[in-house]
This record gives C-alpha cells, sequence and structure tokens, in this order.
C-alpha cells in the first residue's frame, strides 16, 4: 500500500513537471510566434554561456542536494515553484520540527508537501496581489527604510532557523559551520556562488557526523 | 515591428503559466492533506502546517514581489512575472537578462521595445533553469530509494544523515552572512540580523516550552524573521 502511494506520487510528479517543461518552454516559442522575433542563436548562446555554466550546476547540486531534504512530492513541486533556499527549504524544514516529524518519513513526507504547496500558493498569490496593487506597493517596497529590511532577508531567516536546529544538534553543527565561517572570511567573493557550497557543507557535515558515530560520540 | 512588454498578450501567457503553478500547488496539497489524515494525523496538525507556513510566506514573498519590480523597469511586468512565480530566482533573472543585453549590445536602462532582444532574453532565462526540471523526474526515485536503504540499514544514522544534510544547508547561509566583515562596521550588519533573529527565536522557545505558550510554536520563525528585518532598519542607517 505504502509503496504505490510513493510510486503514484512520483507518476503525477513527473506529469506535473514534464508538462511544466513544455508550457515554460512555450513561453519563449509563443513570444517568438506571435511577435515574428525569433533571435539570432548566438544572441542566445552568447547569453547562455554568461549564465549556464554556473546556473546548470547549482541547478544539478541542487537536485541531489535538496532532493532527499524536500521529500517527494515536495520536491516534483518546489523544482517548478523555484525559489528554493528562501522560501520552500526553510518552510519544509521548520514545519517538520514543529509538527514533530522525522524527514524521510511518511507524516514527514506529507507535512513538507503541505508546507511547500502552502507557501507556493501564498506566495503566487501575494505577487499577483503585488502586480494589481504594483503602484500603490511599488514606492513602499523601494523605499530606502524598508530596502536594509529586504536586504539582510536571509540573515533575518536563517537566525532563527539556526537557533532552533543548532541547539538541538550542537555536536553536529560544529564542523560545517566552524568550515563555512572561515571560508568565508577568507574568501568573501563565494558570497555569490553559496548555492555551490550547500552540498560542500553538506559534505563536510556529513564526513563529520559519520566519524562521531562511528566513535559513539553522538 | 511595434512591441510592448505589457501587451495583453504577454498577460495572457503569464496568467496561464501561473494558474498552471497554482494547479499543481493545489493537486498536491489536496492529495498530502488526504494522505495525512488517511495515516491516521490529525487535521489540527495540518491545519497548523498550513497556517504557520502562510504567515512565514508573506515576507519573502514580498522580497520575490521587489524582484519584479527590479525586472519589470526594463522588460515590462508579464515576462518577470511568470520567471519569478515558477522556478525563478532574481539572482538568476538579472544576470540572464543583463549578459543577454550586452551580448546584443543593448543597454537595460530602458523597457525593451526590440521584439528579438525581449525574446532572446526569455529564451536564456528559460534555457538556464531547464537542468532541475530534467533531473529531478530522471534521478529523484534513485535518490529516494538511497535515502531509504540508508534508513532500513540502520535508522539512528538515516536520522543523523538527514539531520547533517540540512545543517549542511544552514551552515553554507550562517557563513555566507560572514562574508562582509572585512569591510568594516556596515559588514557587520548582516551577523547583527542574524544574532537578533537568533535571540528573538530564543525568547520563543524560551516563552514555548516554560512559560506554555504552544500557539507561539507556529509564528516564531516568522517572529523571529520579521523583527530581525525591522531591526535591520533600524540599525543600516546609524552603522551604515
Amino acid at each position: 500500500m505504502n509503496k504505490t502511494y510513493n510510486d503514484r506520487t512520483h507518476l503525477y510528479g513527473r506529469i506535473w513537471i514534464l508538462t511544466a517543461l513544455v508550457v515554460l518552454i512555450m513561453v519563449p516559442v509563443s513570444i517568438c510566434v506571435k511577435y515574428d522575433a525569433w533571435p539570432p542563436l548566438t544572441a542566445v548562446l552568447k547569453g547562455l554561456l554568461g549564465v549556464a555554466p554556473i546556473f546548470w550546476t547549482v541547478g544539478t547540486i541542487e537536485v541531489f542536494t535538496y532532493g532527499p531534504m524536500l521529500g517527494t512530492a515536495g520536491s516534483y513541486l518546489a523544482f517548478v515553484t523555484g525559489n528554493i533556499t528562501n522560501i520552500k527549504a526553510p518552510s519544509a524544514l521548520s514545519a517538520m520540527e514543529n509538527a514533530d516529524v522525522k524527514p524521510g518519513t511518511e507524516e514527514g513526507e506529507v507535512i513538507s508537501t503541505i508546507a511547500i504547496a502552502t507557501s507556493s500558493i501564498v506566495t503566487t498569490i501575494i505577487i499577483a496581489l503585488g502586480i494589481i496593487l504594483l503602484s500603490f506597493l511599488a514606492p513602499v517596497l523601494n523605499s530606502p527604510t524598508l530596502k536594509p529590511a529586504f536586504d539582510n532577508i536571509l540573515p533575518a531567516l536563517f537566525g532563527g532557523l539556526a537557533v532552533v536546529y543548532i541547539s538541538k544538534n550542537w555536536k553536529l553543527s560544529l564542523a560545517p559551520l566552524i568550515f563555512m565561517i572561515v571560508l568565508f572570511l577568507l574568501v568573501p567573493s563565494l558570497a555569490s556562488s553559496v548555492g555551490i557550497l550547500v552540498p560542500v557543507g553538506a559534505l563536510i557535515s556529513l564526513g563529520a557526523a559519520r566519524i562521531m558515530y562511528k566513535k559513539e560520540f553522538i | 515591428m511595434n512591441f510592448n512588454p505589457n501587451s495583453a498578450f504577454m498577460y495572457t501567457i503569464a496568467i496561464i503559466v501561473i494558474l498552471f503553478a497554482i494547479a499543481q500547488s493545489i493537486f498536491f496539497l489536496i492529495r498530502a492533506y488526504n494522505r495525512g489524515v488517511a495515516i491516521g494525523m490529525t487535521k489540527a496538525k495540518l491545519r497548523k502546517t498550513i497556517i504557520s507556513t502562510t504567515v512565514f510566506t508573506i515576507a519573502p514573498a514580498l522580497s520575490i514581489l521587489l524582484g519584479v519590480i527590479t525586472l519589470a523597469k526594463f522588460l515590462g511586468i508579464p515576462l518577470p512575472w511568470i520567471r519569478l512565480s515558477v522556478i525563478g530566482a532574481i539572482t538568476y533573472e538579472l544576470p540572464a537578462a543583463t549578459t543577454t543585453a550586452t551580448a546584443l549590445g543593448i543597454s537595460l536602462s530602458e523597457t525593451i521595445t526590440d521584439p528579438k532582444v525581449f525574446s532572446a532574453i526569455s529564451w536564456v532565462m528559460t534555457l538556464g533553469i531547464i537542468p532541475g526540471l530534467i533531473l529531478i523526474p530522471l534521478f529523484l526515485k534513485k535518490i529516494q530509494k538511497g535515502i531509504l536503504r540508508i534508513k532500513t540499514k540502520d535508522s539512528k544514522w538515516g536520522d543523523i544523515f538527514m539531520t547533517s544534510l540540512f545543517l549542511g544547508m544552514i551552515s553554507a547561509f550562517l557563513g555566507m552572512v560572514f562574508a562582509d566583515l572585512r569591510s568594516g562596521l556596515s559588514g557587520w550588519i548582516p551577523i547583527f540580523v542574524l544574532l537578533f533573529s537568533a535571540l528573538v527565536m530564543g525568547i520563543c522557545g524560551f516563552l514555548i516550552k516554560v512559560k506554555r505558550m504552544k500557539w507561539l510554536e507556529t509564528y516564531a520563525l516568522s517572529i523571529s524573521m520579521i523583527a530581525a528585518m525591522v531591526f535591520a532598519a533600524f540599525i543600516t542607517p546609524i552603522i551604515g
């Protein structure tokens, strides 16, 4: 029973994600057809050359790091609706923590899917409302007073999240945390490629955890 | 040919894509909710997850809206709306737009009126985010099976394995906050914000555990995040 439910999640997930792929490709195709504006291939290639090496690498890495964290349905959904690091992963993580369920279990799968689906819907609605109210909202959101608040949204989010996680697993946290802080102090320019460093952090954390586990320290 | 990136046609495409994303979310939301009930989870617990996630999502969603506003200056509203509602993130879309514009010798100082430039940008934005959509259907099942194997072999190590993955992610983002430290006092702002958020979360934890304010659990992450954002808005003019 359990197996078939999970298998069906994969089946539905694949149908949705491949349909999403077609829908997304249809966006530039329909622009080109409607306005008879097929761009020169070289322009697209030059543009891609500037971003693809980094973003294809990060995209590939994300599949293997976030895939296990977000659960089955959560991954199929999060990789379509995006904003994984700043919304989807933190909301799934904190929802599982609050509901007292473990990632990778059946309950964890339910809670993380509900969290990711809810945050996708809310994000989409807020952006849509924001666009309707754009003339009113734009000056407020762009005001110099609020700018630092939005510039610091990641530290504001990860500070709270870290307290919960690190206080519960401080032994496991030490190695990746010290490594990352030293690394960013030595090479500040890495901040722009933090996506690549997520799996590095995960590997260090896993390695240290394995050693501590073998030595029965945790 | 006269081209307007804010045309009714572009809005129609945007609405179709956005409805698709909402439909997929609703499909999995209902399915997970029903599954939760079927395996004996309480409806109260499932609803609590929906409420806390809704509250938590508001502030980050507003920051995404800021991204739409930024891109709208030269791409019009519909394309950024599509890109940032589905897969995209401002950290990707902005470089994708600028590199393509540079390749075509165009500056992004005003709204694009050349349809070919616009379509080239939309192609680069779309092709740049393809890997996830192809790799997830190919590999997710294998990844999940691997995790399951680790869990069945040794369930304690399985739990530690998952926690370590999360801690790796959290560490990378915490480390990133220290990147600007050498740029002087203003480089400390993100660290102060981080610590303030941690402090508020600590206070929430105290109230939840010691004062038994269980309801606060639902909002603790949102409260610490928004309090720290307000704190950032206060200290930046003083320090920066």
